[in-house]
């Protein structure tokens, strides 16, 4: 007797992802004592490292920020129906438009560069988005494909920019000139001592607007209705006299544009210059974080926070337990974005069929009950 | 395999049972079969006896639980409780293979075949002998000669599946069943797909089977059929077993009554029509389908206002092309459509807005497909193609107390069930999920109303609803263009009704006074207007 019933909401968002992290921790565990060292007292310190005090709460934050960005960038398109893995192509571009309004107007001050410099990173990211789906759109491409195409075509890009325009001369590293006044997106150890030095600045708070402005955008506008609807069902989309190929261009631009946002929070935020590879993987980890937090603004603040702990507090595991390396750290962030992302499913089936049993023997009573009151 | 292949030649060397000697005996026997899912209790104590040698017909509303006995009887699910007996004796059927072992062969209303394979292919497929497969093959080009002679079977046992017609496949389907060895066949409404020759030739073929002492169940919701073919009647109504009739002491009034519960007026109660001016007007129109075919080949009509305009003929004849041009989903590849005396062109992929903003309104042939986003809770398909509305919200925004006060206007006007606006539409009832979309396209009070296959899988008492929905639409003067394949509903609604064959539209008939036989030709193609037509 199988019967397999949808999850209800709670166990969907709370059950699946809770059950995945903690396959994903126990078996981290275990790596943990087969290279001989303790995992209650790793979880300790990684605990510890990412919240237990201000500077270490400021990285995690810090790295949240830009989870939270290259997680809306996949959502977004996500509800669209278009899988973008290209967050980190969009961001790196992105970069491009960062630095060269920091650098212009780095005599000028922050408030001006700063919503210049977004628009300037949302529009090279928005055009890396753009195009796949343009081309998705009009042509027929698959988005995945044409991604991950553009990821490497902005990688290679990037290298080109900076060895052969933005370099300068007297320096020997391919990087841009730095930005040393206005160009730079105030740190919040500026306004409290609590953060200690990290990087945290003021695009965490763009981030939380972010999340935000997702939110109304795609369940409080019409544009965010038509997106769902198309992600759901482009033929009911079709019907409804919505513009298939419209709405994926203006989802993969959206997407791109709020990837952009990583480049102002590590460029202008933490580098003050644009170096080679400053994205570093925040974009491909976007994917599990909307995939954890199941495309709400809500569960992508959540995983991104999660993520954000992740890689402070495996630093800081990494520096307080030698045998526990980087690469170590490195295979239980894989875990974890294994079992939550590409392995999400795994308890969903058997979780199905067992709700499916409750609801079975619950009505199963229910029956009995009546048969024997109408005896 | 060993067991198959006796029975096999046990078949065709031709000692078959005696009708005579065999009617006294039950083919099946179900005693108290019980079967949930989930909270629905899809069949409470279900009793059937099925005599051999008969067509016995089950009848009953969609979700009345048909399928499901019959998936518990060909194996795909298993009863929580009861017995099962077959030819006398009780067993617990595992599963398909087993119920084919005891001889119980299914046919399904989708059929299950490949269709690059040859009809011999598909016959053997599942059933060979051997790991070589000519022997397999030879055998059974053997057994299907000796079968098309039985039982006017034909088929070409070297047709590709893909180069048949539906009725065809349904015979290849038909074929497979008993080249296993099944002597009780299960057909799941199998005249859905069919034009009335071919199923008044699988009748003939079922008449046959039953003179040679097969048994035959039948599942449908025509009750012109159970009332032409059957030797008995069994009618189910939300799980349960209703009544078992002999079809000769009954008439469809009673098992409609039966079926739901109350009694149910079959005929469409409506007056005369009044026409109009001319609100929809399609001229020399041709679309192309998106691998280029013609579909709709120069095709003339209108539509005036308060009168309800029936487009009548087999699925597939470029009904739906034509639908999906004169409501803006597909461009036109000649001709012109012309609504409310201005001349619509179609360019981009958002044209259906266009023709909602000339007030057309569409309900679409295939409510789940196109009508419905079916993850979405109701009152966000209360708004579909009409989200740009400020009525719903000013500006970009979207207003989701206006949405939802529009979605509650619309469950209490077409009495949706359950009345909750926030459940998924994919929970509700196909009936339900119909109300939705018209009530929904209604609501508009749009000029024209262009509705494709309007009761398709919904329950009897919600066809007569919006049956009479149809009607009230075109007495407050609308235009109506109504498509459907079931010619019942289109002559009773339909003021002026139009055959479509193969892209063209082969006649134009007097609903009230047109016969079934005269309309049948004309679906079929074979007519002096359509030879006229096709050059």
């Amino acid at each position: 007797m199988i019967v397999r019933k949808p999850l209800p909401r709670w166990a969907d968002l709370v059950l699946v992802p809770f059950l995945n992290l903690t396959l994903a921790f126990l078996i981290s565990g275990l790596v943990v004592l087969i290279i001989g060292e303790n995992p209650l007292e790793a979880v300790k310190i990684l605990l510890y490292g990412a919240f237990g005090y201000g500077e270490g709460l400021g990285y995690t934050l810090h790295f949240a920020t830009n989870f939270v960005f290259a997680g809306l960038a996949f959502s977004i398109a996500s509800h669209a129906g278009q899988f973008n893995i290209g967050a980190e192509g969009q961001a790196y571009v992105a970069g491009l438009g960062a630095i060269l309004v920091a650098l212009a107007l780095d005599q000028t001050h922050w408030l001006l560069v700063m919503p210049l410099a977004m628009i300037a990173a949302g529009a090279l990211g928005g055009f890396w988005g753009f195009v796949p789906g343009y081309l998705a759109a009009k042509r027929g491409s698959h988005v995945v494909i044409t991604t991950i195409m553009f990821n490497f075509i902005a990688s290679a890009f990037m290298v080109y920019m900076l060895n052969n325009v933005l370099k300068e001369p007297s320096n020997m590293a391919p990087e841009s000139a730095t930005v040393v006044n206005a160009g730079k997106m105030p740190q919040l150890r500026e306004w409290w001592d609590y953060f200690g030095y990290s990087p945290l600045n003021v695009m965490f708070f763009v981030a939380i607007l972010a999340l935000i402005a997702t939110y109304i955008l795609l369940w409080r506008t019409e544009l965010g209705y038509k997106i769902r609807t198309m992600g759901q069902n482009p033929n009911a989309a079709h019907y409804a006299g919505i513009s298939n190929s419209a709405i994926v261009m203006i989802a993969m631009t959206i997407a791109g544009a709020v990837a952009g946002m990583i480049a102002l929070n590590e460029v202008l935020g933490v580098q003050n210059r644009l170096v080679l590879d400053f994205v570093f993987g925040y974009g491909f980890v976007g994917i599990a974080v909307g995939l954890m937090g199941r495309n709400h603004p809500i569960g992508i603040a959540l995983a991104a926070v999660l993520f954000g702990a992740l890689y402070q507090g495996g630093q800081e595991l990494a520096f307080m337990m030698p045998a526990v390396t980087r690469e170590m750290i490195l295979v239980i962030q894989a875990l974890v974005i294994l079992f939550t992302g590409a392995m999400e499913g795994l308890f969903r089936g058997p979780l199905e069929m067992m709700f499916g049993m409750l609801e079975f023997s619950k009505s199963d009573t229910k029956d009995d009950a009546a048969a024997s009151s109408k005896s | 395999m060993t067991d198959k292949s006796q029975a096999n030649e046990q078949r065709s060397s031709g000692t078959a049972v005696s009708p005579n000697a065999a009617t006294s005996q039950l083919a099946i026997e179900l005693v108290g079969i019980n079967k949930h899912f989930g909270p629905v209790h899809a069949n409470k104590d279900i009793d059937l006896k099925v005599t051999r040698g008969t067509v016995h017909g089950i009848v009953g509303e969609n979700g009345a639980g048909k399928t499901t006995l019959m998936s518990i009887l060909y194996g795909f699910y298993t009863a929580e409780s009861g017995k099962i007996f077959v030819d006398g004796k009780q067993v617990t059927i595992k599963d398909s293979s087993h119920a084919l072992e005891l001889g119980i062969g299914m046919v399904h209303q989708h059929f299950m075949l490949v269709d690059n394979f040859t009809v011999l292919e598909n016959v053997v497929l599942g059933a060979e002998d051997s790991a070589l497969l000519q022997p397999s093959l030879d055998k059974a080009r053997k057994v299907m000669a000796q079968l098309a002679r039985d039982y006017e079977l034909e088929v070409d046992p070297d047709a590709l599946i893909e180069d048949l017609s539906v009725g065809g496949q349904q015979r290849v389907e038909i074929l497979k069943a008993l080249y296993r060895g099944a002597e009780i066949l299960i057909l799941d409404e199998p005249t859905g797909v069919l034009t009335p020759s071919e199923a008044d030739h699988l009748f003939k073929v079922l008449k046959t089977l039953r003179e040679q002492g097969k048994t035959i169940l039948l599942i449908t919701h025509k009750l012109r059929e159970i009332m032409a073919i059957t030797d008995d009647v069994s009618v189910m109504r939300q799980g349960a077993m209703v009544k078992t009739l002999q079809t000769k002491n009954t008439d469809p009034a009673e098992l409609a009554e039966l079926m739901v519960g109350r009694r149910v007026l079959l005929r469409v109660d409506k007056g005369e029509s009044t026409p109009g001016d001319v609100k929809l007007e399609v001229k020399d129109l041709v679309v192309k389908d998106d691998m280029g075919i013609t579909r709709v080949k120069g095709i003339n009509f209108e539509v005036r206002a308060g009168e309800i305009v029936g487009i009548a003929g087999v699925s597939g004849n470029g009904q739906s092309d034509m639908l999906e041009a004169i409501t803006g989903m597909r461009k036109a590849d000649g001709g012109k459509l012309i609504v409310k005396g201005k001349e619509v062109v179609i360019k981009g992929d958002d044209g259906a807005a266009k023709l909602r903003d000339m007030s057309v309104a569409h309900v679409p042939e295939d409510r789940q497909e196109l009508g419905l986003v079916v993850t979405f809770e109701q009152w966000e398909n209360a708004i579909l193609g009409y989200q740009d509305d400020d009525k719903y919200g000013k500006g970009a925004f979207l207003s989701i107390p206006a949405a939802r006060a529009e979605a509650n206007r619309h469950i209490e006007k077409f009495d949706i069930r359950p009345a909750n606006n926030r459940l998924k539409v994919a929970n509700f009832s196909g009936g339900n999920q119909q109300k939705i979309v018209l009530a929904r396209e209604m609501s508009r009070n749009p000029d024209v109303l262009i509705v494709g296959q309007p009761t398709r899988g919904v329950d009897i008492g919600a066809i007569e609803f919006i049956h009479n929905q149809i009607v009230a639409m075109r007495d407050a003067g609308k235009a109506v263009l109504l498509v459907s394949v079931e010619l019942d509903e289109v002559r009773s609604l339909a003021d002026r009704l139009l055959v479509m064959f193969d892209g063209h539209i082969v006649g134009e008939v007097d609903p009230a006074t047109a016969t079934e036989a005269e309309l049948g030709l004309l679906m079929a193609g074979v007519s002096s207007e359509n030879k006229e037509s096709a050059k």
